[in-house]
């Protein structure tokens, strides 16, 4: 059972807490232990047809000629769908809320981008007659450089990875090639350190390796509908997602999930449910798409490797008093959410910490490896990874004891944050604390005494000057747009206005949607 | 493709039916059968998933040809119940939190199922040892452990 410390914070809430702290079945749980729960590969429909794609094996190839010719005659198959079938073949998640643009075809046309990229789906009437068309499939590819680190691919040089970023990143509001934060003056703060620490992190991709793996089954209604069993982790989102990429009104599907077999965030990308519909509408059957476990580890999108520079300045007392960070987010090839995660980096730097100059530069990079997605904190979890490993490290700098460095940086209510929010509930010092005492970790005693309800604010809310940044010109749009666009080029914004000392690092659209509008607002949410 | 006839218990209940040469018995069960209790996770052995019994031996049916069953019996969750009664392994999953996603329990009391079938009362590393072929990616394997030496606990109170 949860032991609750009400202790903590006891003047902050009313003690009428009638389900937390007490053990309450879960609705879905009987069906678990007796096999009734229904994922995705649990509906058997009649007629049901199979889809296996062609994945590439370069990481970077052209496509001089696709050849389907002995495929299409080889026994079982309904159909074969290459990239011209699919009614636009270009696609980038946020773009349902205004965000990025289009870069990621469903099937790969003119060139594939990473090894496993997609580039013909072959629907036949078993899995095994699938994967014997799938052999007889030719493609002639002419491979290119590839580049797989994240700071070789910003070089002068590099290859163009994805023709919709030419210098290989994110393009924030069409202007920035990443995302900065400025918060006082970094350099002054290293000049007045008595220490100055820079170190390197590395995070490594990792793949979220759920039990079930992707996939969906579609089938045609009786009422000109589509049924669309998936294992999504985002039901709506993806019934939207499907609507774009197939060009018909979102009221064409219905979309039937919620039980996943496992997800952390690996199921949120519509890896395989456009395909499994243009498939139903190609032959009218139902049609299963189903990634076998290879497939899921080597091709489904994994948690994006991060490379992290973090400078500290620290005085002898244990302050903090600069922090500069260097990221570059390994994308892979298209951006799904990467970008999404870099902007919630950004506004949670420096971490949980009051550190009165902090400078900040993360970019999305785009390099020739499997589109990385969300997973489990994405764009924060790496981030304090390195950022945790830099705090002990500066601790034994400076002869302090870990947990009462931290406490010691810690926000406090009324604290100024590094994003220009005042920091409010705060609650580190207690977490530390609480945290120390389970482990028998001593503290000392007028460490125990700290809270993060006093002491905070004052000049801790200040804002110390910040030192103004020349403002880059936004360039004529010139993207150049893959052959398979079938969208007009984006008409010309007028220039935004110059940012205000120091830009925010929140994300203000020329022209905020709706959507885009409640994107943002993840950097306004508060406990309370 | 010529068809082999194949007869089998399914749960205490027999069944024919025409397979494929090289269909496994997951597809068999899955697909011809229709009981889908036991899943599809890899497909290669990985990850326990798909644990039937087999004449009252844990096997994984990813990797068992459907033909070598021929006049044999198989067992799955589908058959764990008894009627309307949840076996006591069911029930302390329930109740020791031993799932989230779900995806692994099937395989997993199949395991659990038959180890308290040749030994009532394991101890914690037999129970550790027994559910060593089975992959859980969500719930963490102590809230499994806790449960199945539970079933076994009141297993025995029943006896
Ligand atoms: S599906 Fe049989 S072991 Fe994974
Ligand atoms: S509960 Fe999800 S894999 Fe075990």
């Amino acid at each position: 059972m949860l032991e609750l410390r009400k202790d903590i914070f006891a003047d902050e809430r009313d003690d009428n807490l009638k389900e937390i702290g007490k053990g309450t079945q879960r609705q879905d749980m009987l069906g678990h232990v007796t096999g009734t729960s229904t994922y995705f590969d649990d509906h058997k429909l009649q007629g049901m047809l199979h889809l296996k794609v062609l994945r590439s094996p370069h990481a970077h190839a052209r496509l001089r000629r696709i050849d389907t010719m002995e495929a299409e005659r080889a026994p079982g198959v309904r159909r074969i769908i290459r990239g011209a079938d699919v009614p636009i073949n270009l696609n980038t998640l946020l773009s349902l809320i205004n965000f990025g643009k289009d870069d990621e075809p469903s099937l790969a046309v003119d060139k594939v981008r990473y090894k496993g990229e997609p580039i013909v789906a072959v629907v036949a009437d078993s899995p095994r007659e699938a994967y014997e068309a799938l052999a007889k499939v030719r493609v002639d590819y002419e491979p290119l450089p590839a580049v797989f680190d994240v700071e070789e691919a910003l070089k002068p040089g590099a290859p163009v990875v994805n023709e919709t970023y030419p210098k290989n990143t994110f393009v924030y509001h069409d202007v920035y090639d990443h995302q900065k934060l400025r918060f006082g003056d970094v350099e002054r703060g290293f000049a007045e350190a008595d220490h100055v620490l820079e170190q390197r992190y590395q995070m490594s991709p990792i793949e979220h390796a759920p039990t079930e793996t992707n996939g969906s089954i579609a089938a045609p209604d009786t009422n000109g509908r589509y049924v669309v069993y998936t294992s999504t982790q985002a039901l709506f989102f993806s019934l939207d997602t499907c609507a774009k990429i197939l060009d018909v009104p979102s009221n064409t599907f219905h979309f039937i999930g919620g039980t996943v077999g496992g997800g952390f965030g690996g199921k949120v990308d519509t890896l395989t449910e456009p395909l499994a519909i243009l498939g139903a509408m190609l032959t009218g059957r139902p049609v299963r798409y189903q990634l076998g476990r290879e497939e899921e580890m080597q091709f489904g999108s994994p948690r994006g490797a991060e490379r992290i520079y973090i400078k500290d300045g620290v005085m002898r007392d244990g302050r903090i008093v600069a922090r500069k960070i260097r990221a570059y987010f390994d994308s892979g090839a298209y951006t799904r959410l990467s970008s999404y995660a870099v902007v919630k980096c950004v506004a949670h730097l420096p971490g949980p910490y009051t550190i009165p100059n902090v400078h900040g530069d993360v970019y999305c990079v785009f390099t020739n490896r499997t589109p990385a997605t969300a997973m489990r904190g994405f764009g924060v979890t790496a981030m304090d990874f390195a950022l945790e490993c830099q705090m002990d490290k500066l601790a034994h700098l400076v002869g302090i004891d870990p947990m009462e460095f931290r406490i010691l940086n810690a926000y406090r209510d009324g604290d100024m944050k590094a994003h220009r929010r005042e920091a409010k509930n705060t609650a580190l010092i207690e977490c530390v604390q609480v945290a120390a005492e389970k482990a028998k970790w001593p503290l000392r005693e007028e460490v125990k005494r700290m809270s993060s309800r006093t002491d905070g604010g004052g000049s801790r809310a200040a804002i110390s000057p910040t030192p103004r940044e020349p403002v880059p010109q936004r360039a004529a749009v010139s993207q150049q747009r893959t052959t398979y666009d079938r969208a007009p080029a984006a008409t010309v914004q007028p220039p935004p206005p110059a940012p205000p000392t120091p830009p925010p690092p929140r994300p203000q659209a020329p022209s905020p949607s709706h959507g885009a509008t409640r994107f943002s607002s993840v950097f306004g949410t508060r406990r309370r | 493709m010529t068809k082999t006839p194949l007869q089998f218990r399914h749960n205490g209940r027999d069944v024919a039916l025409f397979v494929d040469g090289g269909v496994n018995l997951l597809v068999a069960l899955r697909e011809l059968i229709g009981d889908m209790t036991p899943k599809f996770g890899c497909g290669q052995g990985g990850c326990g998933a798909c644990s039937v019994l087999i004449d009252g031996e844990l096997h994984l049916s990813c990797l068992t040809l459907a033909e070598t069953v021929n006049g044999r019996a198989v067992e799955t969750l589908d058959g764990l119940k008894d009627g309307p009664n949840l076996h006591p392994l069911q029930r302390a999953f329930m109740e020791q939190f031993a799932a989230q996603c779900g995806y692994c329990t099937p395989g997993m009391l199949m395991a659990a199922k038959a180890l308290l079938d040749r030994n009532p009362s394991p101890t914690r590393a037999e129970v550790v040892e027994a559910i060593s072929g089975n992959i859980c990616r969500c719930t963490g394997y102590e809230p499994i452990i806790n449960a199945v030496l539970a079933a076994a606990t009141s297993g025995r109170a029943r006896a």
